[in-house]
């Protein structure tokens, strides 16, 4: 179905190809996952397969890149569109029209199919991916992953024998995301559509990959089944890591699999004393809200919450998108709109509202990073960010850039910040709100578009900051990074607070915020593989 | 005239319309709930809009007035430019207060009944010729009145066409030859709220680094990311629009390509002559009429060869079928109608203001109302009637919608 023969992309500006003497054979409807860090070539993999990859990024791609029979050096994208539909990360980025049913029916305009043709097309993928209801409703109005789904449909209805999907659930919560990827699967399953998705959360989809593209990142792929090639790569999921440190053969790759062979090593575990809860911190409060109240025209985003915030705490808020997570943690900053309640952050000047602060003064007492880093960033050069950091904060020249080689060393400073990584570029815009000094941090959303290994960084700069002293809030969906971060975690559900407890209360009490390895332990109260592997050594030899 | 449901009606047109539509089920399938085609509206609305110009008979212009709103209430859909009829309502009411105020302030006070005496303001001697206040005399009320009547009119006409027909329809409804245009209108429909969201994002994360927000300097600051997301997002809809087929094109010879442009721009110039032999009375006859007709004609047969270029089929489309036509022709029949009204009696449709009499209808005036309003029966109910207004509605019923959908846009966590 798609064969690359002896595939090699290099962008003008680069020193090194992108992907070098690539030859693949993925066949008809096969599940193929592409992973890798960071920019190590997964776009351009997935952009070579329809033409937009030497067409639309230009570049040069020596080879050539066959799907169906069609060669993209003499079909430029559009003319595979009847053969090859591409979702993006942000489906709205994507969107042409502005109802959903005349989205399903764009692509098939520009094919020019009869429109008795198109219009039943469009009644079957409306079913097809339950989406029916939705039919007259603006595109802007949708959920997260409603879009995802529209945006999925939108190319089904050209009939496509491949989809191409790039991190299709980047930026959902969990139950959206299993909405899509159930989508997905189904179309594998029941159509035979050959997929090819690239994802940086291994463990959503790799159970259901018939075959997993590894881009170690100096432009070759590696290409095998899943089980084998999870076996010696640094980018594991957590079941992977699980079954490695128990020596399983093959390894497993969904919490089922992991679960039947799991008998034995619980049973080892049994004795070994449970993993320490968190530490209590009944420490002062860096921060104390009562009875928050944020109100939106027509919605309340955030209805009534109290919340103290111990210093040295790294608290994880949880709940599906519009639950009111960002709306608390912009009230808290003082920045965004409270209509109700107070805010007092007890630091090193005393107990103080931030609202009533100018916002120069504000960001000393509580820092916060938005979802999207690069919005706090807009000079040209990161030396100059870090700058323009240590102005705003009165701070003595350097710090900024001091705090950067703490968070990720060596980051040329003649950069664009545009130019830096996702991690690079949550590591300065975190350097920048810190060199503030606030003894709050908030931080929304961090993690969407990091690798694992970006991640693990991430998470020892948060207990870092933990340890200096301060108190951490981390918005987020990713629930085996709060597994591995969090001391306690707050659920917010309809603007409430629905669960507040430490992280194994609340992790162990509900299957959808449940880690897999929590999964795989039951009824055990394991939560992350560096306990299990701990407690395996403390209970020396496997017998 | 209001712009709500005819009271009485029940809770929404569509059930006053049942038992018509019952009744009239036997007569044809053009009963059944459509959206009728935006071209038909707009040359009805065209039509009467003519109409109003050629009186200032306040009378039937106040009919005007009357039948377009009645149409409207009868057959406008449930989207939201439905509702902005009463916007253009309103702005007509301003524009005839305007009017009356002009005469009172700039009046110049002819006429024998004078009403009221506001006292004169003197202006220096190079603005002779205008005068402020004054005497205030019916007439030259009544005048401004009539005037200003016969332009809120015309506005309302329009209004109701655009209160009517899908403007975004309306675009799909292009030559093929102008689809690139009418592509690039809707995108920019949809973008300009994407800019709009994207710079109160960035001014907030503008604040979290403790700027104040003024200035060049946080111009800068606001402009730069918000640019560079405008680029990246269009950059973005681009692979994606070229990735789903965007700009197929049947191969075509080049020969045929010149001959079509050619065409078009001949079609063009010719035109714009043409527009001025007929309103030139000067020129030779043949640049009159015959030049524009012509040049009208180039032009089509240019952007039909140009439309055949354009591989691509509509979805849903709009078609011109009898209804339209009845309704396109009411506009047409009323324009005429009035017309004639005028060349048969002209004084009735500018009844002088000096000396003051009583406006009058005439049989042909009340025949030209009567056809204007025809479409409010003529015309299929509204086929969005049927539907909630989803896209208001607090919690739509499905399962994966959070608390807040309104909020469920790019970035469905950031507090606005």
């Amino acid at each position: 179905m798609i064969e690359f023969d002896r595939v090699t992309v290099h962008y003008a500006e680069a020193r090194e190809p992108m992907l070098r003497e690539v030859d693949l054979h993925i066949p008809e409807g096969e599940l193929c996952l592409v992973a890798g860090r960071t920019g190590a070539g997964k776009s351009t993999l997935l952009r070579a397969i329809n033409g937009l990859v030497p067409h639309f990024t230009g570049g040069t791609l020596y080879g050539s890149v066959t799907v169906q029979g069609r060669d993209t050096r003499s079909h430029p994208p559009r003319d595979l569109a009847d053969v090859v539909g591409v979702v993006g990360q942000d489906p709205l980025a994507g969107f042409v029209t502005d109802t959903v049913e005349e989205e399903l029916a764009y692509g098939m305009e520009q094919l020019a199919l009869p429109a008795s043709v198109m219009r039943k097309r469009v009644e079957e993928t409306l079913d097809l991916l339950g989406i029916a209801e939705l039919r007259d409703r603006p595109l802007r109005t949708l959920s997260g992953g409603q879009q995802q789904r529209v945006a999925i449909g939108a190319v089904l209805t050209s009939h496509p024998q491949v989809l191409v999907l790039d991190e299709p659930t980047s930026a959902l919560d969990p139950t959206a995301a299993e909405d899509v990827l159930a989508t997905v699967t189904r179309l594998v399953h029941d159509l035979g559509v050959t997929v090819v998705v690239a994802e940086h959360r291994l463990e959503r989809v790799v159970q259901y990959a018939d075959r997993l593209l590894y881009l170690p990142g100096d432009g070759t792929v590696v290409d095998g089944e899943p089980a084998a090639v999870l076996a010696d790569i640094d980018l594991a999921p957590p079941l992977v890591e699980l079954g490695r440190a128990a020596g399983w053969a093959p390894l497993p790759l969904s919490v089922r699999d992991a679960r039947r062979r799991a008998a034995n090593l619980r049973q080892r575990l049994a004795d070994a004393t449970a993993p320490p809860t968190a530490p209590a911190h009944d420490g002062p409060p860096a921060l104390t809200a009562r009875k928050i109240v944020v109100r939106y025209p027509g919605t309340v985003a955030v209805a009534g919450v109290d919340l103290d915030l111990p210093a040295g705490q790294v608290v994880a808020l949880m709940g599906r998108n519009g639950s009111g997570k960002s709306s608390l943690l912009w009230a808290l900053q003082g920045s965004g709109p409270r209509q109700v309640g107070t805010v007092t952050v007890t630091g090193p000047d005393g107990a103080i509202d931030p609202k009533t602060l100018p916002a120069g003064r504000a960001r000393r007492q509580v820092g916060l990073v938005p979802q999207t880093p690069g919005d706090l960033l807009y000079l040209e050069r990161v030396d100059a960010e870090c700058a323009q950091a240590d102005r705003e904060s009165d701070a003595p020249a350097g710090t900024c850039r001091a705090l950067l080689d703490q968070l990720t060393p060596g980051l040329p400073g003649d950069q664009h910040p545009r130019d830096l990584s996702e991690g690079q570029r949550l590591a300065l815009a975190l350097a920048v709100q810190l060199t503030a000094a606030p003894p709050v941090v908030l931080l929304d959303e961090p993690t969407r578009g990091l690798d694992y290994l970006a991640k693990r960084q991430f998470a020892a700069v948060v207990r870092r900051l933990a340890g200096e002293g301060r108190a951490v809030v981390v918005a987020t969906h990713d629930v085996e990074l709060v597994a591995t971060l969090a001391d306690r975690v707050v659920v917010m559900a309809q603007g409430e607070i629905v669960a507040d407890g430490t992280a194994a209360e609340v992790m162990l009490a509900s299957p959808a915020f449940a880690p897999q390895v929590a999964k795989v332990m039951a009824p055990e109260p394991w939560l992350t593989v560096d306990q299990v592997t701990t407690a395996l050594a403390d209970a020396g030899t496997p017998g | 005239m209001t712009d709500r449901s005819p009271a009485g009606s029940g809770v929404s047109p569509r059930l006053a319309e049942a038992p018509q539509d019952a009744r009239s089920a036997m007569t044809g399938t053009g009963r059944l709930p459509r959206a009728l085609h935006p071209g038909a509206w707009w040359l009805w609305a065209f039509g009467l809009a003519t109409a109003a110009s050629h009186t200032t008979n306040p009378l039937p212009l106040a009919l005007l007035i009357a039948a377009a709103a009645l149409v409207v209430v009868r057959r406008r859909g449930n989207a939201p430019w439905a509702f902005a009829f009463r916007l253009y309502l309103v702005l007509g009411a301003v524009i005839v207060a305007m009017r009356v105020v002009f005469r009172l302030v700039f009046g110049g006070g002819q006429g024998e009944h004078v009403l009221l005496h506001l006292p004169e303001i003197p202006l220096p001697a190079w603005a002779a010729g205008i005068r402020l206040f004054g005497p205030v005399a019916a007439e030259q009320l009544l005048g401004g009145f009539y005037d200003g009547l016969r332009l809120a009119a015309m506005l309302v006409c329009l209004g109701a066409a655009n209160a009517l027909a899908n403007p975004k329809r309306l675009l799909k409804a292009v030559p093929g030859a102008l689809y690139a245009v009418s592509t690039a209108v809707v995108v920019a429909l949809s973008v300009a709220p994407q800019l709009v969201e994207s710079v109160l994002r960035v001014r907030r994360a503008r604040r979290l680094r403790g700027a104040a927000g003024q200035g060049l300097r946080a111009l800068r600051g606001i402009a730069l990311p918000v640019l560079a997301d405008a680029l990246d997002r269009s950059l973005a809809l681009a692979a994606a629009m070229d990735s789903r087929g965007y700009g197929r094109t049947a191969a075509i010879p080049a020969g045929q390509r010149a001959l079509t442009g050619g065409l078009v721009l001949a079609g063009l110039v010719g035109v714009c002559v043409g527009t001025y032999g007929l309103l030139d009375a000067t020129v030779p006859g043949y640049l009159g009429l015959p030049m524009l007709l012509a040049a009208l004609a180039t032009a089509v047969v240019g952007m039909l060869l140009a439309g055949r270029r354009v591989h691509r089929s509509r979805y849903r489309p709009d078609r011109w079928r009898i209804t339209e036509l009845a309704v396109a022709g009411c506009g047409a029949a009323t324009a005429a109608a009035m017309m004639a009204a005028g060349s048969a009696d002209p004084d009735r449709l500018y009844p002088p203001v000096s000396p003051l009499t009583w406006p009058e209808l005439t049989p042909l005036m009340l025949l030209t109302i009567v056809v204007a309003v025809a479409p409010a029966w003529l015309a299929p109910p509204p086929a969005l009637a049927a539907k909630p207004a989803v896209e208001s509605a607090p919690n739509p019923p499905d399962g994966t919608t959070r608390s807040a959908p309104r909020r469920d846009t790019r970035q469905p966590e950031t507090p606005r």
